[in-house]
């Protein structure tokens, strides 16, 4: 056999990207089945029509790019992206909603920019916040947990016939209302103990969203194991947003919601651990992902208690995209053997 | 046991150790042929000392080091050395390098070895040569040479010593196995290291993966006196980095760019350390070494003890190589080593491990997949970097960047790379972008060095220039002072000229007048009593007031012209030769009237005589005061024209003295007229000639001797007593240093002697040159020039007129004319005589201003000064420094400088008497032709002028520049700036103060400044329109030469009125 000249290293770790998307697509399962036990077979049926639109955008895509399709396709990346947008549309979203945040995901948030590593920001959430800002009806319409409807809560062709078109809009009103999010920030009059006890979806339907965070959390907590990221991401965002919902809630607790509803409605485990854990728009070092976790947290309060929207997770994450590369020049590890970290990107050699 | 510390990072690959490290270490048999690279370490290669074709015993050493870093290499056994050419060499580029080829003869015969018995007697340079000399490099991968390291401690001061045992890297077990089976030895070799350097302590850094290998060294270091440590670290690699070992065991980082000795640490691989042992204790070279031969393709996975030179070949064949399974065949550890791709590269000093891999073991690598920026990277990175960032970086080409992100503390680790899930080749980025920096930096380098070299040299040319400058405003001021002064003087005397030239003038009128007057009276009074006329007594009386009158004047006029005589002595002996000459011919017409009278009897005979006797006394007064006059002009009149004029003096004497001779002859021969007045006259004369001959001898040896004038001061002999004096000084202060320097207690007095000796010569020097400069200024004036040029036109004019006559009466056929044409001959003689005079002086002044004038000569002096004071400041530096380090030289040295110094000044000197005089020339030269700048006003032009070129200049260079040095350029422009400002007000003041002075005396100098060029573009005009006329006789001419001649006094006059206010 005729005798190789390579550099080294000789070994590689049998590690592939495919590998570490398969393992976020496997950590999104429990979630997934929280969402679907939960709030009906709306978000399963988001989530495959969502990865079929993506496969064939992707597709399409890598082969107007000249590139090889079946390569790319099987890095899974378009599929994570795919499931993560599936996962935070409305369960009854109509089939079109998801057509264009898929497509907006993968060609224009991802693929224009050049492709998997170089989208600045994080293609779900640009879905995401398009979809939000351009069709704020359908997508603040949000399905009332099972447990909430007495009956009648549309199966799964009933379900499909809502999404695909079949179904009268009016009709699905009965199966939906307002998230907790929104719930609380438009409560009236009511002070927050009060709405706690008043409003249905707050006194009796927050247990499910406590359930699909719970199921989030075990996720991400898989994929911390597996070392798929690290720790400071994530942690810091959560910290960062108890942190700050302890000293308002502390100081007014009829005005704002308790750090433990912050944390366990809306998005903010999914967020945690499979949105600000996307390596390509997150910052790099350690130093440098805890601020831009702690940042998302910070920012993700603001925007719920004072912003315009029920949740804050998709902007305040593009927000922090922006600032990534910025972050990144500011918090260079110290290298072995240097006194302290570089800073900026000039400076003596 | 020590305590272990922790590094950022690491990873751990599979391991793949147990295959070779289960036989124990075998010998690997001798090849056919050992090939032996030069450059077998780091630093510059050895080279070779044996021939072709000679023999060569085992540990002879075949190839020297060259240099201090580099390594010696030895032959691995004995052998016929067949060739020294181009092989190919363990080197990831595949590459060939010079190598000595060895045939063993199969005797692994030894060579001379000389172990040493006693190390610890030795000193310390000795026990390093000796491991110098037996060639040990590094053995853990560099191959830095040992003995450069452990001479470090002189240096450092080296507290601890690291063994690194380490082996990190996966499959390699030699190490591993050494340690096992002689853990003695490598404790020996530390013995010798750490009785080279005196750490404190000794910490051998072993994984915990080699659990017999700890229990031997443990074993092997009981007992021992030294501090050794045996410290297992937590397997991980890259811990067997020196870097990673340190932290690891010591918990100090290597500061970047620094060595472990600037911390207090060496590290030394075991294998060296055993090396260090067997060259020390057995006097064996670095001949052979400890390689593992494993990877799947083999049957055999072991360690073998291999001859260094021995070719992969022999060694594969010899484990069991399954060639066909083979796909990848790498020397060292799969993380850092590198794959060869021939089987007949050789094992060097730095080879630990060959790995024959199939491709399932070691499969290549799949396409890379886009960065994802997952961060893995940075989690094992042993260097704490951002690898990812490091490889957009590379990537991008930027550089700047990845060097910013410390590029260059990676340590190639390949960690990155291996757990880089998009299977990206991180580590082949970074050795790109490394080797592109460095690529890059050495151009900066160069174009850094070209452009220090330019600026240097550009400052340099600037210093130059401005000092230059600043000389030549100097010198223009001192011209400009020395002018003014001069100019002082000159007008002053003319004044006193003019004064008393019109003074006799008017004198000269009134005494004309009065002898107009006496002639009248006379020629009344001679009528009146040739005609017997009765008014006689009358006109008698009338005659004698004339008389009287025209005495007084002429008594005045003498009086006048003698005062004058100081002044203006020369023009006035013209004037009292000419009255001497007429009193003359007057008292001989009287005379001649006399003998009329006595021969006819008449009544005024008398009257006759007395006048006869007056005109006499007249004409010897207006003789002896011509003849005062001129010798008191001879005095301080320029002695050239004064030796003409002597010698026409004499001639003319002579003259006069034959024709009294013949006519005395004459006379006694027809025996009539006064014999004996004649005879009287005669010797007159001839005591006249003898005088005046005399006269002209004397003067004309004193010129000869001393060229300038009589006053003029003898060169040659102050010259050589100055040199006599300085070579005085030279010698004495030699003495005097040679006596300073040994110490002799004379020192003192010689060198106080030698200041005596110089200031000696300072004196002889300082006699010299006011002589010099004294002979300087006696060069004949311009005045006398002048003269000897109105001398010489004149006789032209009289040529010209004779020869104007001559041909009028040739025209007519006069009998005169062949006459006259002689006279004309004559007359030209004279002309050509005086044109002679005159060019003379004229070269003559000119040579006295002309050798200074030279400016290549000035350059010359200027040159050797500049030389002399280069001198004298390198002299000072070396001085200085020599006293700053109390070298016993210094105080020589600063002998040396005081000397340069002196031969400084000298230059300095000859530069500044060259450039004066030369400047003073030129200046007076152009207040000459351009009388309307005046020197002073002019440097002030030059320099405002030269600092508009500067700003404009540096203006330019803002413009262009930008970065750093833009602030010192703008502080440069606004300096000039102001500079040229300051310039530029100096020189308006000037010229507006000019203008005032001007107007304080009513005129206006612009308007007189125009006048003056016009006047000269008139005399120019003229000038041409003479030139243009082609007939020579017309009326023309005339015309135009009146008319040149009338712009040229318009001009000079309008010209010296402007000097005046210009000056």
């Amino acid at each position: 056999m005729a005798l190789i000249r390579t550099s080294s290293p000789h070994l590689h770790k049998v590690s592939r990207t495919s590998d570490v998307m398969r393992l976020v697509l496997l950590a999104t399962l429990p979630g997934l089945l929280a969402m679907t036990f939960f709030f009906g077979w709306g978000t399963l049926i988001n989530v495959i029509w969502a990865s079929l639109l993506a496969l064939g955008f992707e597709a399409a895509i890598i082969k107007l790019r000249n590139r090889p399709v079946r390569y790319y396709l099987t890095d899974y990346s378009a599929l994570v992206t795919a499931l993560l947008l599936g996962l935070a549309l409305p369960p009854f979203a109509p089939w079109w909603l998801t057509l264009v945040g898929v497509f907006v995901a993968i060609v224009i948030a991802k693929h224009l920019y050049g492709g998997l590593g170089q989208n600045p920001f994080n293609p779900a959430m640009v879905a995401y916040a398009l979809l939000l800002v351009s069709f704020p009806v359908d997508m603040t319409r949000w399905t009332l947990p099972t447990v909430m409807v007495d009956g009648g809560f549309p199966g799964l062709f009933e379900t499909l016939g809502i999404i695909f078109g079949g179904i009268d809009a009016t009709q699905i009103d009965s199966y939906t209302g307002a998230t907790p999010l929104d719930a609380l920030r438009h409560r009236g009059g009511l002070t927050t103990e009060e709405a706690w006890r008043a409003v249905p979806v707050l006194a009796d339907g927050v247990g499910a969203w406590h359930a699909v965070s719970a199921a989030y959390f075990m996720g991400g907590i898989f994929l911390l194991y597996r070392k798929v990221f690290t720790w400071h991401g994530p942690l810091s965002m959560l910290i960062s947003l108890t942190v700050i919902s302890t000293l308002f809630f502390a100081v007014e607790p009829d005005a704002y919601g308790d750090p433990f509803f912050h944390l366990t409605t809306g998005a903010t485990m999914l967020g945690a651990f499979f949105i600000v854990t996307d390596p390509v728009t997150a910052a790099t070092s350690n130093r440098g992902k805890v601020i831009y976790g702690a940042c998302i947290g910070l920012l993700i309060y603001v925007i719920r208690t004072w912003g315009g929207y029920p949740d804050a997770v998709a902007f305040a994450v593009l927000l922090m995209n922006l600032a990534a590369p910025f972050i990144d020049q500011y918090t260079q590890p110290r290298t072995y053997g240097h006194q302290k970290a570089r800073r900026g990107m000039k400076g003596d050699a | 046991m020590g305590s272990v510390f922790e590094f950022h990072g690491g990873i751990h690959p599979p391991e793949n150790k147990r295959q070779s490290n289960g036989a124990p270490i075998s010998a690997a048999p001798i090849p056919d042929r050992l090939v032996l690279p030069f450059n077998q370490h780091i630093g510059a290669p050895a080279d070779a000392v044996v021939e072709i074709g000679q023999r060569v015993l085992k540990g002879q050493i075949i190839a020297e080091a060259i240099g201090r870093v580099s390594v010696n290499i030895h032959a691995p056994t004995s052998g016929i050395v067949t060739d020294i050419g181009l092989y190919a060499i363990p080197h990831a580029s595949g590459m060939q390098a010079p190598c000595i080829i060895i045939e063993p003869d199969g005797k692994d015969e030894w060579g001379e070895r000389r172990a040493l018995a006693d190390f610890r007697s030795l000193k310390k340079a000795e026990l390093t040569d000796h491991i110098r000399a037996h060639g040990i490099a590094g053995m853990g991968g560099a191959g830095f040479p040992t003995d450069v390291k452990l001479h470090l401690g002189d240096d450092h001061i080296v507290n601890t010593l690291v063994i690194n045992a380490a082996e990190c890297e996966p499959y390699i077990t030699a190490d591993d196995m050494l340690m096992r089976e002689r853990a003695d030895q490598i404790i020996g070799g530390i013995e010798v290291i750490a009785h080279l350097l005196k750490p404190s302590h000794v910490l051998i850094g072993i994984e915990d993966n080699k659990p017999q290998a700890i229990r031997a060294l443990e074993e092997a270091k009981r007992g021992n006196p030294l501090n050794i440590d045996v410290v297992v670290v937590p397997t991980k690699y890259p811990s067997g980095g020196e870097k990673q070992l340190i932290k690891l065991l010591t918990g100090v980082e290597v500061p970047s760019g620094k060595i472990p000795a600037d911390v207090g640490i060496v590290c030394q691989n075991v294998g060296t350390a055993s090396a260090i042992y067997r060259a020390v204790h057995h006097g064996e070279p670095l001949i052979s070494r400890v390689v593992t031969i494993t990877g799947d393709a083999v049957n055999h996975r072991h360690n073998l003890e291999v001859l260094i030179g021995t070719p992969f070949r022999t060694l594969l064949d010899h484990s069991g190589v399954r060639r066909k399974e083979m796909y990848r065949m790498v020397m060292g550890g799969p993380m850092m080593g590198f794959a060869m791709t021939d089987e007949e590269v050789p094992v060097v000093k730095t080879t630990n491990c060959i790995i024959a891999a199939t491709i399932d073991e070691m499969p290549p690598a799949p396409p890379a997949n886009p960065c994802i920026r997952c961060g893995m990277c940075e989690q094992v990175c042993p260097a704490e970097l951002l690898p990812q960032q490091l490889h957009w970086f590379a990537k991008a080409k930027e550089f700047d960047k990845a060097r910013h992100h410390n590029l260059f503390d990676c340590i190639e680790c390949g960690a990155c790379s291996f757990v880089c899930p998009s299977n990206i080749e991180l580590v082949q980025y970074y050795r790109f972008a490394k080797a592109e920096i460095r690529a890059e930096e050495a151009e900066q380098r160069k174009a850094d060095h070209a452009r220090e070299r330019f600026e240097a040299r550009k400052a340099r040319q600037e210093a130059e220039e401005a000092e230059k400058q600043a000389r030549r405003k100097a010198r223009a001021e001192e011209a400009a002072k020395a002018q003014a002064v001069k100019k002082d003087a000159a007008e002053r005397k003319e004044t006193v000229k003019a004064d008393a030239a019109v003074d006799v003038k008017a004198l000269k009128t009134a005494a004309a007048v009065a002898r107009t007057k006496l002639k009248k009276a006379e020629k009344a009074l001679l009528q009146a009593q040739e005609s017997g006329a009765d008014n006689q007594a009358e006109l008698e009386t009338e005659f004698k007031a004339a008389q009287a009158k025209s005495n007084a004047a002429q008594q005045k006029l003498e009086q006048a012209e003698k005062g004058q005589l100081g002044a203006a002595a020369a023009p006035d002996t013209k004037a009292l030769k000419t009255a001497a000459a007429v009193a003359r011919t007057k008292l001989k017409k009287a005379q001649t009237a006399l003998k009329a009278a006595e021969e006819k009897g008449q009544d005024g005979v008398d009257a006759l005589r007395d006048t006869v006797k007056q005109l006499q006394d007249k004409a010897d007064a207006a003789q002896k005061a011509y003849d005062d006059a001129q010798s008191g002009a001879s005095a301080p009149a320029a002695p050239v024209a004064d030796i003409k004029q002597l010698k026409t003096n004499a001639a003319v004497a002579r003259t006069k003295l034959k024709k009294a001779e013949k006519q005395l002859a004459a006379a006694e021969e027809s025996g009539e007229g006064d014999l004996a007045e004649l005879k009287a006259q005669v010797e007159q004369l001839r005591s006249k000639t003898e005088a005046a001959q005399q006269a002209y001898d004397s003067a004309e040896s004193g010129a000869a001797g001393a060229p300038a004038s009589a006053a003029a001061i003898d060169l040659a002999p102050l010259k050589e007593e100055m040199e006599k004096a300085l070579a005085k000084v030279e010698k004495a202060q030699a003495a005097a240093d040679a006596a300073a320097e040994k110490g002799l207690p004379t020192a003192d007095k010689m060198k106080a002697g030698v200041d005596k000796l110089r200031g000696k010569y300072e004196e002889s020097k300082k006699a010299f040159e006011d002589a010099q400069l004294s002979n300087n200024q006696k060069q004949p004036s311009k005045i006398n020039i002048d003269e000897l040029k109105s001398d010489m036109e004149a006789a032209l004019a009289k040529v010209k007129k004779a020869e104007a006559a001559a041909t009028a009466a040739e025209e007519k056929g006069l009998p005169a004319a062949e006459k006259m044409r002689a006279g004309v001959e004559k007359l030209r003689g004279k002309y050509a005589e005086a044109k002679q005079a005159f060019e003379a002086a004229q070269q003559q002044s000119a040579a006295a201003i002309q050798p200074a004038v030279s400016p290549a000569q000035l350059a010359e002096l200027q040159a050797d000064m500049d030389a002399a004071q280069g001198k004298v400041q390198k002299a000072e530096a070396a001085a200085k420094a020599a006293a700053e380090k109390g070298l016993p030289t210094a105080e020589k040295m600063q002998a040396g400088v005081e000397k340069l110094r002196g031969k400084y000044e000298e230059a300095r000197q000859a530069y500044e008497e060259a450039a004066g005089p030369a400047l003073n020339g030129n200046a007076a030269e152009s207040a000459v032709a351009v009388p309307d700048i005046v020197p002073d006003i002019k440097a002030l032009k030059q320099q405002v002028s030269i600092m508009r070129t500067k700003l404009r200049k540096a203006e330019k260079a803002l413009e262009e520049a930008e970065g750093d040095d833009l602030a010192a350029l703008q502080a440069e422009v606004a300096e000039l700036s102001q500079r040229h400002d300051a310039a530029k007000a100096e020189f308006d003041a000037a010229e507006s103060r000019q203008i005032e002075l001007a107007a304080a005396e009513g005129v206006d100098l612009k308007k007189l400044k125009v006048d003056a060029a016009m006047a000269r573009a008139e005399v120019t005009k003229a000038e041409r329109a003479i030139s243009k006329v082609t007939d020579e006789d017309s009326d023309e001419l005339s015309q135009l030469k009146d008319s040149l001649q009338l712009a040229q006094q318009r001009a000079d006059e309008l010209n010296a009125t402007l000097s005046r206010f210009t000056d």
